[in-house]
């Protein structure tokens, strides 16, 4: 077995007992990404130099025995996360040129462990997108398909870890931008409760939905990586301050009795028959396992992908009016004044989603029409999040699909940007009502593409979720498969 | 003719708050240095960058309601305010705007003797711009020191009926905020700005008339004269069979008139809407209590109090409540010395003449209370005269010296001695006979030329009372 195919875990054996070292596994990783990449375009920038400077210095930390989780280990960043000194594009023509001069919470955290940073990963433009075909840096491909999407906005970043071009990278989740590409590419993806990772430091796409979270090989990485970046920050005035449990502690605790809710508007007509198969064969290890399944109802799901798109919009409407080519990235003068300097500076920077989305958002808080779509928006999400809660009172965690299709083929769905919002169907609901879930490898299409199912859990019931899906992989092998090199 | 209308007139004003750091960053706030080094990632709206909300900010507001009798927000909400300008580093200002930390408020103005009560509509917080330094070549610089500064902008209700009113009401907002300590007041440096609403309405009628606002004017002095000329402007257009629009119109200082910024159609669609990077705001009761005693005395308390306990006149109360350095000087002084009326003639005349010739604060004079104590106690035990006591001061003020010292080197005792004074009287009258011979003869008006004669012989120490008596006397050939 490949350096380049063990988990976090599993190197930090090999790398306490140096068995190995962090710049041969960094160098490992390199020489992969440069043979590899040119096929998935996971990349935007790598940080060679860095990376092996920081492997080096993660050495010395190993041989004096002060190693922290993820010392050594060589991950990688959404493009989306502000790093200081290294270029910072969320894959977008206006920031092309952008290099931070600070770095946010997330990737301090992991710099302070003395993680190896090997590069910033594609994504839809400002994480809008759910197939990483939004990108101004080229589309990424599906590792276990060329021909598929790797899902997105997370595209890069899923894609990154499927193809063993990093241990472990980072993503983050407005309506399933995690979840979603970590199912297309069969690897763990986990969106924490809204204000359990701080956001300071990440490029704010839907402030009030955006949350980091890990995308691992397995389970455990996932519960590693989580711990390794949640908590609060007085940075953030959204992050919450509650006590980070030890995740990875309480994996092995079992599903004896825990109680699944399956909701009935998930399970609908019309679901992949594929993925429809793997979900039932997940349920039914877990039931094995000695968890309940009971049927939950969560009334006002067929309304959140609308909602969604209302208050994205209006939130991205606002964050984005930033990248006016006045003070950082690309600026378009001809000499006309300011008003053309800003019409051209981001006519040309931002691409045709990024500017719908712009649009509609917009709209949505245009004076008289802020109470009938914004205002009404922020209702139903409250009636959403209560549907959760409620069903919260009857189970510990909800399962559902990820998503309703495996991963599609590259440009099928550009066309209709209405059927690509509809991908993320079965996430963007967790984003409205603020809490957990994850993405579990449960099975593998006909065609051979991964499936993942989707546990919910309680708002900062991280632990439980991660707790089902260990018991669930412990049972399964599907995250032992590799996509073809 | 202006009087055929009645003048309806609101104000909105930005005040400045003192803090140290700005509304949502750690940077300084400090005015007047080099560009852009006062910035940090937040206040550059950096991508990823997040507004952390200044606690300090939050108790000055609290306090300016509690000030102006608003009732105070448990629950409030920043929002974003989007619009593009290169001053605006994330195309939005963070504000507030549904629910502000404090509403329905009123302050009362003193207005042709009578006392009336303005409305104050809402008090919220928000993040000040940048400022665009526009070069000689064309181009234009933007310094980004001023964004995130603290403001808390105050709203009226559309109350006051004429530019003396507004600017009674801007003079009695100005003196609550920096008695308060929250705002520095400094008007020039933009401290204190104003936005007016002017309109006019035949007399009678209910409606209120098209508004103009006139933008950000920077002086008492200034606004009175925008506001002047907006009525003016606006009678003249309804003289001439017109309709007054609504516009946004810029005053200029120079020429004395205003011109047109923009109109109705071109205002802004702000599509304002709850900041998701900040929490709602919760201000508990006991929050609300802790600012309400860490208030100081307001003006209006302290002039009841001058006048009551302290009985020196409204006036008086007035003139020395107007500032609370002096107010606390006059308060200290009292405390030392027992006498009202001397302690507020003294720091009424020459204190205040000192500090306005030489353009010192209150807080860096020369002369601090224990001093002018010692000083007024040598005029009370007639050590000196009032007059010579007035000498005393401007020494002390020029050496930094005690008033005893200064007396003894100067030998400076009044002379209580009758026959000295008596000496010195008979000295003059010897040399003046023909004015004694008037003066007997009944031109009373020449005793004030002997009393000034006998004070210069004795160079100005004379008891004047005892000089008086004693000069009477001898003069009447007693």
């Amino acid at each position: 077995m490949a350096l380049t195919d063990l988990t976090i875990h599993e190197l930090q054996t090999l790398l306490k007992n140096r068995e190995t070292s962090s710049r041969e596994l960094t160098r490992a990783f390199l020489t992969h990404i440069a043979d590899t990449d040119p096929h998935i375009g996971a990349y935007i920038t790598t940080c060679e130099a860095a990376a092996l400077k920081n492997a080096d210095a993660a050495d010395a930390r190993l041989t004096e025995g002060n190693a922290d989780a993820l010392t050594g280990i060589p991950l990688a960043l959404k493009d989306i996360f502000i790093t200081e000194g290294v270029r910072t594009t969320c894959a977008s023509q206006i920031l092309s040129n952008f290099v931070p001069p600070y770095d946010g919470t997330a990737v301090s955290k992991l710099k302070a462990q003395g993680a190896v940073l090997l590069g910033k990963l594609n994504m839809d433009e400002f994480a809008m997108g759910s197939s990483n075909e939004n990108s101004a840096f080229g589309s990424v491909k599906n590792p276990w398909n060329r021909d598929c999407v790797p899902g997105g906005s997370s595209g890069g970043s899923a894609a990154c870890v499927a193809s063993r071009q990093a241990v472990a990278t980072l993503g983050t989740d407005t309506g399933g931008s995690i979840r979603q590409p970590a199912s297309h590419c069969g690897v763990v993806g986990l969106k924490p409760t809204y204000g359990r990772v701080s956001r300071y430091g990440v490029i704010a796409y839907a402030s009030s939905l955006d949350q980091v979270g890990p995308l691992t090989r397995d389970v455990e990485d996932c519960a590693i990586m989580l711990g390794a970046v949640a908590g609060y920050d007085p940075a953030d005035s959204t992050s919450i301050n509650l006590p980070v449990p030890d995740y990875q502690a309480s994996l092995k605790q079992g599903v004896k009795g825990l109680r699944i809710g399956l909701p009935k508007e998930y399970f609908i007509k019309g679901l992949d028959a594929d993925i429809q198969q793997a979900i039932d064969s997940a349920i039914a290890t877990l039931r094995d396992l000695g968890a309940e399944t009971v049927e939950v109802s969560l009334p006002h799901t067929e309304y959140a992908v609308a909602c969604y798109y209302l208050i994205a919009t209006a939130e991205a409407s606002s964050n984005l009016a930033r990248y006016d080519g006045i003070r950082f990235g690309q600026r378009v003068d001809q000499g006309r004044g300011l008003i053309d300097m800003y019409m051209q500076s981001r006519a040309a920077g931002f691409g045709p989603e990024v500017k719908r989305r712009i649009m509609l958002g917009t709209y949505a808080l245009s004076s008289g029409y802020y109470d009938a779509y914004y205002l009404k928006a922020q209702k139903v999400r409250t009636l959403i999040r209560q549907d959760f809660l409620d069903a919260f009172n009857q189970v510990d965690v909800i399962l559902t699909p990820v998503a309703p299709t495996p991963a599609f083929r590259i440009a099928e769905k550009t066309a209709d940007p209405l059927q690509m919002y509809l991908s993320d169907i079965f996430t963007i609901p967790v984003n409205l009502a603020g809490t957990c879930g994850m993405s579990v490898p449960c099975g593998f299409s006909r065609d051979g593409l991964p499936i993942g199912m989707q546990l919910i859990g309680r708002p900062f019931g991280e632990e439980t979720i991660l707790k089902a899906a260990y018991a669930h992989e412990q049972a399964t092998d599907w995250h032992r498969r590799s996509a073809p090199r | 003719m202006t009087s055929r209308y009645e003048v309806v007139i609101g104000l909105e004003v930005h005040v400045q708050l003192t803090t140290a750091t700005k509304i949502f960053c750690g940077c300084a706030t400090s005015f007047g240095s080099q560009p852009n080094s006062q910035t940090c990632p937040v206040c550059l709206g950096l991508p990823g960058a997040l507004p952390v909300l200044n606690r300090k900010v939050v108790e000055y507001g609290i306090k300016t309601g509690l000030a102006t009798n608003c009732s105070i927000a448990p629950r409030s909400i920043f929002a974003r305010k989007n619009y593009f300008y290169p001053d605006l580093p994330k195309g939005y200002q963070i504000s507030q705007f549904e629910l502000p930390i404090c509403e329905h408020g009123r302050l009362d103005i003193e207005i042709d003797g009578k006392t009336k009560s303005i409305g104050i509509t809402r008090i919220h917080m928000e993040e000040d711009a940048g400022k665009l330094l526009h070069d000689s070549n064309d181009s234009s610089r933007v310094d980004l020191n001023r964004a995130c500064t603290p403001l808390l902008e105050v709203v009226s209700e559309p109350d006051m009926r004429s530019s003396d009113e507004a600017i009674a009401y801007l003079k009695k907002l100005h003196q609550i905020v920096v008695y308060l300590g929250v705002c520095d007041g400094n008007l020039e440096e933009g401290s204190f700005r104003c936005d007016a609403n002017v309109s006019i309405r035949p007399w009678g009628q209910k409606e209120f008339g098209t508004r103009a606002e006139l933008k950000n004017i920077n002086s008492f002095r200034f606004i009175k004269q925008a506001i002047e000329y907006e009525i003016e402007r606006q009678a003249d257009i309804l003289n001439e069979g017109g309709t007054v629009i609504q516009e946004t119109r810029l005053f200029d200082t120079a020429s004395g008139t205003s011109r047109s910024m923009r109109g109705k159609e071109q205002a802004h669609d702000y599509r304002y809407f709850p900041d998701p990077d900040l929490v709602p705001l919760i201000v508990s009761e006991d929050w609300i209590e802790q600012m309400r005693r860490e208030l100081p005395e307001l003006p209006e308390t302290k002039i009841a109090r001058f006048v009551n306990e302290l009985g020196i006149t409204r006036y008086d109360a007035e003139v020395l409540a107007s500032d609370r350095a002096m107010a606390e000087y006059y308060d200290s002084l009292v405390a030392l010395n027992g006498n009202a009326k001397l302690c507020a003639n003294w720091v009424m005349g020459e204190l205040q003449r000192a500090l306005n010739d030489t353009g010192v604060a209150i807080v860096d004079c020369p002369v601090s209370s224990p001093m002018l104590a010692a000083l007024l106690k040598r005029i009370d035990d007639n050590t000196l005269s009032n007059k010579i006591a007035k000498t005393v001061f401007d020494a002390m003020w020029q050496s930094g010296k005690e008033a005893d010292v200064i007396i003894e080197e100067q030998g400076l005792k009044q002379v209580t001695d009758t026959s000295a004074i008596e000496a010195a009287i008979d000295e003059v009258m010897a040399a003046n006979p023909d004015q004694v011979v008037e003066y007997r003869g009944g031109k009373d008006k020449l005793m004030g030329f002997f009393v000034g004669q006998v004070m210069r012989a004795t160079k100005g120490k004379a008891n004047p009372q005892a000089l008086n008596e004693l000069l009477k006397k001898k003069l009447a050939g007693e």
